[in-house]
């Protein structure tokens, strides 16, 4: 009973939905403010319907329910609880539930915090935000449903994907969805200002929170999903330029692109069809990214052909969404005012050169991750697009542009002067320039080229993202009064900027001098890496609730003082049989000692890695920071002051009517 | 003929010594580069992991193969011929410089050329209509912000 009040609140939520495009749209063109406002009632009960949906799945999991096909496909009675929850998005159809659950919880977002937004603008925006919603439904319940039964019943289900139990990947899809569906609403509101014809300053800072909160958990949502695949696959990697890592790139970096564009339009009326090009650039990233994971398409072109129906239906309705959106950019662009000067030596001047990197930079990931799909359908062969190929090309792609960012943060709008410019930055130069000619050399006793370039640009990042803050506190008399006057809009500028330098010194240390090692190792043996002696003191067999599990005991040591114990497991999962590794780490800020079980051999001996990995948290670091950065620049005070006015308005509105 | 041998001894070598202690007997810069290659060379029965990565047999195979060549006094470039003619380009993670891949290395930096070169005629073209042109109106943009019943 419970799975088919979940399919039928679908259906309820696919009929209001239809309403919240049908109605506004039509109330916007005939001009009646009544049907326009059926957009908010609509977007908030469509969320209760998907939420309806979304409960009675995860109830059909936790009551392990192996009629439905979904749960019995992603679960077992031995599943921890935690687990049976989080199953719920651990495969295809589950996970699209909750795209759309996102999807709607940003609508309803939208619709409650909309006080500074006229009444057609937020009827259009909730309209288009409908529209994908229609979309994602139609394909849920066309050719994914969660809710479909199976007979005969299974005795038991077939498990989740072992891969998927791990704290790290209870949160990593909900936070990465969050980023992606997020861009959901810029888009909207871009759509809404091409249509409407307003497409000002007002319209970039309406647009600007969101699009940093969609940001915000996308970075959120790329950290975890590095540091989950650091602990889970047991090869000692963050990031493998892997298709499905890429496709939340590109995304990420459209709207890096997008975040400081909208600084130009908001603060200039500047760029604003760029803007909104961009607007429409990130959510059709995040729908290809959509496409590109569910499709099957990247396992082999012919999986694809050989099962279509849910590729063929996502291609379309990305071509329908990007059609449509692009049809109305070509007719609606030209026309935007084009108004003020731009130079080169202003912020905003600078601010073009960061979206031609960061724009080039997603479309090389966007070329790197197509190409071998390319070729492989039109029968050119075979090939393989990995790190070495994205190492090569995206590096000469992002080093200049963290080189301008120093310039950028320092450098004011309109038309700044380069002299001002140089003189503040003469004092981080020469900083960097230092650190980073000795500080490989002070920590490894290897100068590497590559890595001085890397800790140049990590202190210049960092120091440079000092700068405003430091010049706007030195400008008040009492500096601890100057503090509290600096905006946090600068403060999450700033943070996000610093993060930027720490991530790419972490980046930098951790690629050039880690250190690995294969060893055949038994219990008693030991093998020392970088000065760290990892000995392993033997094996012991366990079962836990789902699994049994091999545990090693590895201590390490240096100069004979014990540093850490670590206990590396390698698991096989009971119901399909499956092997995973878990990797022990022991991690200062400084570096990680990291060991994982490999393979059994003969005699009790095992094959095990070790890596030395240095500076490896301020990667993971660095995107917290910057995701924090993006929170404290959204608290800004400037976006809470009007909606504070407006609710003042409100209220004397609603008096007046009493 | 000499040199295959070699690499059958070697190979038999390592048959006995097992994959595990396979690096250990190379002097560093040879390490180096068994290091390096092992990381750009694909294991074909994985999804998407290099042979150093994979605890797949296969890989294990490869590694131990990259080894031998190795110790035979191999070539980077040989070592890579040696296997692109066994296992195909998909074998390798760096992709070769050919007929149906020159877009995949020139395209980026070609879009980057256009992009940048793009940017610059477009603040110059700015910087001619600046004169008639007035920046955002202060004005305008708080009267939006503050449009209560617009």
């Amino acid at each position: 009973m419970i799975p088919e009040i979940g399919h039928f609140a679908l259906l309820a939520a696919l009929a209001v939905a239809l309403i919240q495009v049908a109605l506004p749209l039509l109330g916007v063109w005939l001009g009646r403010p009544r049907w326009m406002e059926v957009a908010v009632s609509a977007a908030q009960t469509q969320f209760v319907l998907i939420l309806v949906a979304y409960l009675c799945l995860t109830w059909s999991f936790i009551d392990m329910d192996w009629s439905v096909a979904y749960v019995a496909s992603n679960s077992h009675s031995q599943l921890p609880l935690m687990y049976r929850i989080s199953a719920v998005w651990g495969a295809h159809e589950g996970s699209m539930l909750l795209w759309v659950l996102i999807l709607a919880g940003w609508m309803t977002a939208v619709s409650v915090f909309n006080e500074r937004l006229p009444r057609d603008v937020l009827a259009m925006t909730l309209a288009v935000l409908g529209a994908i919603s229609i979309g994602f439904l139609l394909f849920i319940l066309l050719t994914s449903d969660p809710f479909a039964r199976q007979f005969p019943v299974p005795l038991d289900g077939r498990d989740l994907n072992p891969l998927l139990q791990d704290p790290g990947l209870v949160i990593h899809p909900p936070l990465l969805y969050m980023g992606y569906v997020g861009f959901s609403v810029a888009f909207a509101f871009a759509f809404a200002a091409l249509l409407s014809g307003r497409l000002d300053a007002a319209w970039a800072r309406w647009t600007r929170p969101w699009t940093t909160t969609a940001w915000l958990f996308l970075t959120l949502g790329i950290t975890l999903g590095s540091w989950w695949a650091y602990h889970e696959l047991g090869w000692g990697g963050w990031w493998f330029w892997d298709p499905v890592e890429n496709a939340s790139f590109m995304p990420w970096l459209v709207g890096t692109a997008l975040i400081h564009s909208l600084a130009v339009t908001e603060k200039r009326g500047l760029l604003k069809s760029w803007t909104v090009l961009l607007a429409i650039l990130a959510f059709s990233l995040s729908l290809l990214g959509t496409f590109l994971v569910r499709s099957g398409v990247l396992v082999s072109v012919h999986a694809f052909a050989s099962d279509p129906t849910r590729g063929v239906f996502i291609l379309e309705f990305l071509a329908v969404v990007l059609g449509t959106a692009f049809m109305l950019y070509a007719w609606r662009a030209p026309k935007l005012a084009r108004s003020g000067e731009l130079n080169l030596m202003s912020r905003e001047g600078l601010l073009l050169f960061n979206n031609v990197f960061l724009v080039v930079a997603s479309a090389a990931v966007l070329i790197g991750t197509l190409y071998p799909l390319f070729v492989d359908a039109f029968d050119l062969g075979k090939i393989s697009v990995g790190p070495p190929y994205f190492n090569m090309v995206f590096l000469p792609l992002s080093a200049p542009l963290v080189f301008l960012v120093g310039i950028g943060t320092v450098m004011g709008w309109k038309q700044a002067r380069l002299g001002d410019a140089l003189r503040r930055l003469r004092v981080p130069f020469v900083i960097a320039l230092l650190v980073g000619l000795s500080l490989p050399w002070l920590l490894h006793r290897k100068s590497e080229l590559m890595a001085m370039a890397g800790t140049f640009l990590a202190v210049w990042a960092m120091l440079t993202a000092l700068v405003d803050p430091w010049q706007r506190i030195r400008a008040k008399k009492n500096r601890w009064f100057g503090l509290r006057q600096v905006p946090r809009a600068i403060w999450g500028m700033s943070l996000a900027h610093f993060s930027l330098g720490l991530w790419v010194l972490g980046l930098s240390f951790v690629s050039l001098y880690s250190v690995e090692r294969d060893v055949r190792l038994g219990p008693g043996q030991s093998v020392e890496l970088s000065g760290y002696t990892f000995a392993m003191e033997g094996v012991q067999h366990y079962a836990g609730p789902n699994f049994d599990a091999d545990r090693a005991r590895f201590t390490v040591s240096r100069d004979g003082r014990v540093l850490a114990e670590l206990d590396p497991e390698k698991r096989r999962y009971r119901a399909q049989g499956s092997m995973m590794t878990e990797a022990a780490v022991d991690h200062t800020p400084m570096r990680d000692l990291y060991v994982a079980l490999a393979e059994p051999l003969e005699n009790g001996d095992w094959a095990v890695r070790v890596y030395y990995k240095p500076m490896m948290r301020l990667v993971w670091l660095a995107g917290v920071l910057m995701a924090l950065g993006g929170a404290i620049a959204i608290s800004d005070r400037r976006y809470r002051l009007a909606s504070a006015t407006r609710r003042a308005a409100v209220a004397g509105g609603a008096e007046a009517a009493a | 003929m000499n040199g295959l041998l070699r690499v059958v001894a070697a190979m038999l070598l390592l048959a006995v010594c097992g994959q595990a202690a396979a690096q250990d007997d190379l002097a560093p810069p040879q390490q180096e580069r068994y290091r390096v290659l092992i990381n750009e060379l694909r294991c074909l029965v994985c999804q998407n992991q290099t042979i150093a990565d994979s605890n797949a047999p296969l890989a294990a195979d490869l590694r131990d193969q990259v080894h031998a060549q190795i110790v035979a006094g191999r070539s980077d470039a040989e070592i890579i011929d040696y296997v692109t003619a066994r296992y195909g380009d998909f074998v390798l993670y760096r992709p070769p410089f050919k007929r149906s891949t020159w877009l995949l290395w020139v395209g980026p930096f070609a879009l980057l050329a256009v992009g940048l070169v793009g940017a610059m005629a477009f603040l110059r073209r700015r910087r001619r209509d600046a004169v008639t042109a007035q920046s955002v109106d202060p004005e305008r943009l708080r009267e939006i912000l503050e449009d209560k019943d617009a």
